[in-house]
């Protein structure tokens, strides 16, 4: 049994256009020193899975920088290993309709279909790029297996807020774990329920025949079209088991949000503390981070290469970020080389990589709507 | 694939590092943690790298299997390479017997077959036990426009400690016409960094020739190295300017770690056009507590600070819990530091864990010795361990 991963790096772009100018949602940074896609990655990475296609359609320069060959999550490999799976335009049919970008998952697998079809593996996991947690897939693997499926849908019993609903896919299943129906995108629902969490198992022939199908019959959106109808077949189930942190970017607050959750211990230890799952990133030879003098700073996750003078409160800082004297953080996400010169004060702020705040500037958001300095600004 | 490489190095890492005690007891010195995410050898790999030496052999003999680990395939050095790249080198059985390397000069000599694969011109020979950033470049530039059978690195070292060097004596034009190894009354100040260009066939010759003489204790700075002067070689001084510390034991290691703190450390690793490179695993970033206090320090990837630090270096996944204290401490990976402890003017070497409310070391002013805390060792909560009790066997 071999299994190959596929990861969908443009998809929920548009949830947060503030960080996804100049980027995929994959690889939007996250939690000081990762990007999104290093969670999906690492899972599958730590499932045994040698060989993952990153499907990806603009924007995809940051993503290929941060991926590289592949060796900082062990796939830079001579047979697998990571493969970027860009638009497949070839030289007679480069028509307007064949250049419009992937709207959907299906698109992006027909796209892919190549890669799927070449492959030897006999399984594939597919998820999206965005969804944080670690999850034991090789688990999930087993289950999909030993229970003869065609899809496994992986799914989380929690609770959902009608904004958050609004914007997931939620399932209702029976005492077998067989789904009795699908909502996408409800807007009146609240409450605990199955969360879709985007990660489905297939077998690759299965995968390929539901690809056939669906370009025949015009279908766009794999969970409207293909999960939608497949439903009723009782090779069609659920993985409920995963109790740990799951989130997804549904919008920036939600990004905010999210981060700040990693300052909670508990938290940090579902994701990062888990034995023998580690969650792997492109390694950057930063030099360790030096505190100067009497900084202050409580409750906050600071990546190396970091140089803090002043104050730093309930944030996260990135790799390579300067704190200034005097300079107050609080509530903020500053990303990677930002550079906050002397008695700055910062609260509720989301800065981008690269930014400079220039001495005495004071920047406030609120927590529900964070204040978003996009990368390179000098204010 | 042979390409020619006009210049190896080869770097001597086989050394016990007797005077670093404890912390040598199942490593290599090279091997030893430095500034919380490197060890000593990052250093001189770095600087090869960043000179453009792609091509570095590493010479192990004692306790090797943390340096063979962390060395690995070089690929942080951006030392993995189809030819060339970075080559463990421990003693091997040869067709006429196997023999452990008898001295530095002998280790090279063993591996002059590994240096003749890339026939180069050159060979840089090098230590791996001292701190500093060095462009091997210019000095080989330096060694090419003098036309040197053997060019070494000097420092300027204060007078009184001239005795524990290998002091030269230079001349106007930078060629050396005396060598003394740790004289009583030094001539100058000029002291060997242990650091050797050598053109490739002269030093064969003298290599070929110091094996073949069994009164020789085969080593560069006893025999080698006199024995060319003494023939009227082309040998020059190559002034160096800049950090460099010898980390040869516990009380210079802490000062070099002591060097990396501060608003204008004295040694920075943060240059960009000079980047450390290190072999690190994928820790979390450092989460710091609400019950935090850091003042002056270095804290690396992976860490939970609840306690306070001061003054200290903290390497990765160490725990400090509330209420601890650390303070002028060099604190290595995975170390756990419960609730109440106190760690004064120590290094606590890897793995170990200091109980609830124990006192490690004391307070700088009142003695002479680091405490060292070995690793892995499990000091029950209560437990004291002051300078006298731990450290004796430091003079």
């Amino acid at each position: 049994m071999t299994v190959a991963g596929l990861i969908f790096s443009n998809i929920h772009d548009r949830n947060i256009p503030e960080l996804t100018q100049k980027r995929t949602m994959a690889s939007v940074p996250f939690g000081g020193r990762y990007r999104l896609i290093d969670f999906t990655l690492s899972n599958m990475v730590n499932a045994d899975i040698a060989k993952v296609g990153v499907i990806t359609h603009y924007n995809y320069q940051s993503l290929m920088d941060h991926l590289g060959s592949g060796k900082d999550w062990d796939l830079s490999r001579s047979d697998g290993g990571i493969k970027i799976l860009p638009p497949f335009i070839t030289a007679y049919d480069n028509t307007t309709s064949s250049m419009q970008p992937y709207s959907s998952r299906l698109e992006a697998l027909i796209g892919a279909y190549n890669f799927i079809s070449g492959s030897k593996e006999d399984y594939f996991v597919l998820s999206d790029c965005d969804t944080v947690c670690n999850i034991d897939l090789k688990d999930v693997i087993y289950y999909h297996i030993t229970n003869h499926a065609d899809i496994t849908m992986v799914a989380k019993n929690t609770y959902v807020t009608k904004s958050e609903a609004a914007v997931s896919t939620i399932v209702e299943t029976d005492e077998n774990s067989r789904i009795t129906n699908i909502l996408h995108n409800p807007t009146n629902v609240e409450g605990k329920v199955n969360l879709c969490l985007n990660i489905f198992v297939l077998k690759r022939e299965y995968l390929l025949s539901i690809i056939f199908d669906s370009l025949a019959r015009g279908y766009k959106s794999f969970t409207r079209d293909v999960i939608m109808k497949y439903k009723d077949t009782n090779k069609f189930i659920t993985y409920t088991k995963f109790d740990g942190y799951y989130a997804s970017m549904s919008s920036l607050e939600s990004y905010y949000k999210c981060s700040m959750d990693l300052l909670d211990p508990k938290v940090t230890d579902s994701l990062f503390g888990v034995k023998n799952r580690t969650i792997y990133t492109k390694v950057k030879n930063s030099a360790p981070t030096r505190y100067v003098g009497a900084s202050t700073v409580k409750n906050s996750l600071i990546a190396d290469g970091c140089i803090i003078e002043g104050t730093v409160e309930n944030s996260i800082l990135f790799r390579g970020v300067k704190v200034g004297k005097n300079s107050v953080v609080r509530n903020s996400i500053i990303m990677q080389d930002a550079f906050i010169e002397d008695n700055v004060n910062l609260n509720c702020v989301i800065s981008d990589k690269d930014a400079v705040i220039k001495s005495g500037r004071y920047l406030s958001g609120h927590e529900t709507h964070p204040f978003c300095i996009s990368k390179g600004t000098v204010i | 694939m042979f390409r020619k490489k006009e210049c190896v190095a080869m770097l001597l890492a086989g050394g016990k590092g007797s005077r670093l005690y404890d912390l040598t007891d199942n490593t290599a010195k090279p091997a030893v943690s430095f500034g919380a995410k490197y060890r000593i050898i990052d250093f001189p790999l770095t600087n090869c790298i960043n000179s453009g030496i792609d091509t570095v052999g590493v010479l192990t003999q004692y306790q090797p299997l943390v340096l063979n680990e962390y060395i690995g395939n070089g690929q942080p050095w951006d030392l993995d390479r189809n030819f060339g790249g970075v080559n463990i080198l421990p003693p091997y059985q040869g067709k006429k017997g196997a023999d452990w390397y008898k001295g530095t000069a002998n280790a090279i000599y063993q591996n002059m077959n590994f240096i003749e694969r890339y026939d180069p011109d050159y060979v840089l020979i090098l230590s791996g036990d001292h701190i500093y950033k060095m462009d091997y470049a210019r000095m080989l530039y330096e060694h090419k426009r003098n036309n040197a059978d053997c060019t070494i690195s000097v420092i300027e070292v204060p007078l009184k400690e001239a005795s524990r060097f290998g002091i030269m004596s230079v001349n106007d034009d930078g060629s050396i016409y005396k060598f003394e190894e740790k004289p009583k009354v030094p001539d100058s100040t000029k002291a060997s960094m242990g650091i050797y260009i050598f053109n490739r066939k002269k030093l064969f010759e003298y290599l070929t020739e110091d094996a073949n003489d069994p009164e020789s204790s085969n080593d560069f700075g006893k025999n080698i190295i006199p024995k060319m002067l003494a023939n009227g070689e082309r040998m020059f001084a190559y002034p160096f300017e800049g950090y460099w510390k010898d980390v040869g034991t516990i009380s210079s290691l802490w000062e070099a770690n002591m060097d990396l703190l501060g608003e204008e450390p004295v040694f920075n690793l943060e240059d960009p056009s000079w980047k450390i490179r290190s072999r690190t695993a994928t820790e979390p970033p450092q989460y710091i507590g609400n019950t935090a206090v850091i003042q002056n320090s270095i804290i690396t990837e992976g860490c939970e600070i609840e306690g306070t630090v001061i003054n200290s270096l903290i390497s990765s996944s160490v725990r400090i819990e509330k209420g601890a204290v650390v303070k002028d401490s060099v604190i290595m990976s995975g170390t756990l530091i419960k609730e109440g402890a106190s760690v004064t003017y120590s290094i606590v070497d890897e793995n170990a864990v200091i109980g609830k409310n124990s006192v490690v070391g004391a307070d700088k002013s009142t003695t002479k010795n680091v405490t060292v805390v070995s690793a892995g060792t499990v000091l029950e909560d209560g437990m004291s361990m002051i300078p006298e009790k731990t450290s004796k066997k430091q003079k």
